[in-house]
């Protein structure tokens, strides 16, 4: 990413509070950015889903540590999410959409949102390593 | 204006952003949500719903007062989901009501509009409860 302007990094445990937590403080961060409220609102959803999937698969409700970093160029504002847990086995399986593990409360939606609501997503991932989730949204002064 | 025959409030421990509140009118059960319904405050939100489903047999539809609600991801749509399979079983209806643009465009994501009404009041939602209307959806 060349000529970053602004960027924050944050690390915090699985608990599942810190879900708000994450999605504001990218919200607050993002808002330095020239993006309408609608995008910010994405933005929030997408974080959202990141970390939620962090405290619920990645370390199954046990803590762990996630690493949250946020940084923008010109261009566009990039958001990495990473965690130490599990690792995603299959990660074409997971994006599916109603693909989950817990079929009983959640709808298989969190990566399907992710995707919808951001320019771009990437995610690497190691079984027993760890996943890092990475996702950009563009700047209106890029958008056509 | 209808007749309020419950009413109870319920506070999340921590991260205390969420008013709850329900009320039961006829077969309906009216929820409302102050905040945020995330990962952390749904199972409050599931608690509430599921206790007054287990003591009301009667229960059929569930009203979600979206007005206050600031913030749903797919952890809210999860619960409300799994809720909907309950009310499902005995016949009864999801009607959401005044959802915000924000909340209403991820319902949308989610095809919640396939099973579930929409409705703008609370009246308008006791208009299409189940008895009073019958459409077959």
């Amino acid at each position: 990413m060349m000529d970053v302007k602004n960027w924050v990094r944050l690390e915090f445990p699985s608990e599942s509070v810190n879900v708000l937590f994450a999605r504001t403080a990218v919200a607050v961060f993002a808002s330095q950015l020239d993006l309408t409220l609608e995008e910010i609102e994405d933005i929030k959803v997408a974080v959202s889903e990141a970390v939620s999937n962090c405290v619920i698969h990645a370390y199954r409700n046990t803590y762990g540590k996630i690493i949250l970093e946020c940084k923008y160029t010109q261009n566009e504002l990039e958001i990495s999410i990473e965690d130490f847990g599990c690792g995603i086995p299959d990660i074409v399986q997971a994006a599916e959409a109603g693909y989950t593990t817990i079929p009983e409360e959640r709808m298989g939606l969190g990566l399907v949102f992710m995707h919808e609501l951001m320019d771009h997503v990437n995610i690497t991932s190691e079984v027993g390593k760890g996943t890092k989730v990475v996702m950009t949204k563009k700047s209106p002064q890029c958008r056509g | 204006m209808y007749k309020i025959a419950n009413f109870m409030k319920m506070q999340s421990k921590r991260g205390g952003v969420n008013l709850l509140s329900a009320e039961t009118v006829n077969q309906a059960l009216i929820i409302s949500l102050e905040g945020e319904l995330d990962l952390h405050t749904a199972p409050p939100f599931r608690q509430c719903i599921d206790s007054y489903l287990a003591k009301n047999a009667v229960l059929k539809d569930l009203i979600l007062r979206m007005d206050k609600t600031r913030f749903i991801d797919s952890s809210g749509l999860g619960v409300i989901l799994g809720r909907y399979k309950l009310i499902q079983q005995r016949g009864g209806k999801l009607i959401f009501v005044a959802c915000n643009p924000q909340v209403q465009r991820i319902l949308k994501l989610s095809g919640m509009q396939k099973i579930a009404y929409f409705a703008d009041s609370v009246k308008e939602a006791l208009s299409l409860s189940t008895g009073r209307s019958n459409d077959g959806r």
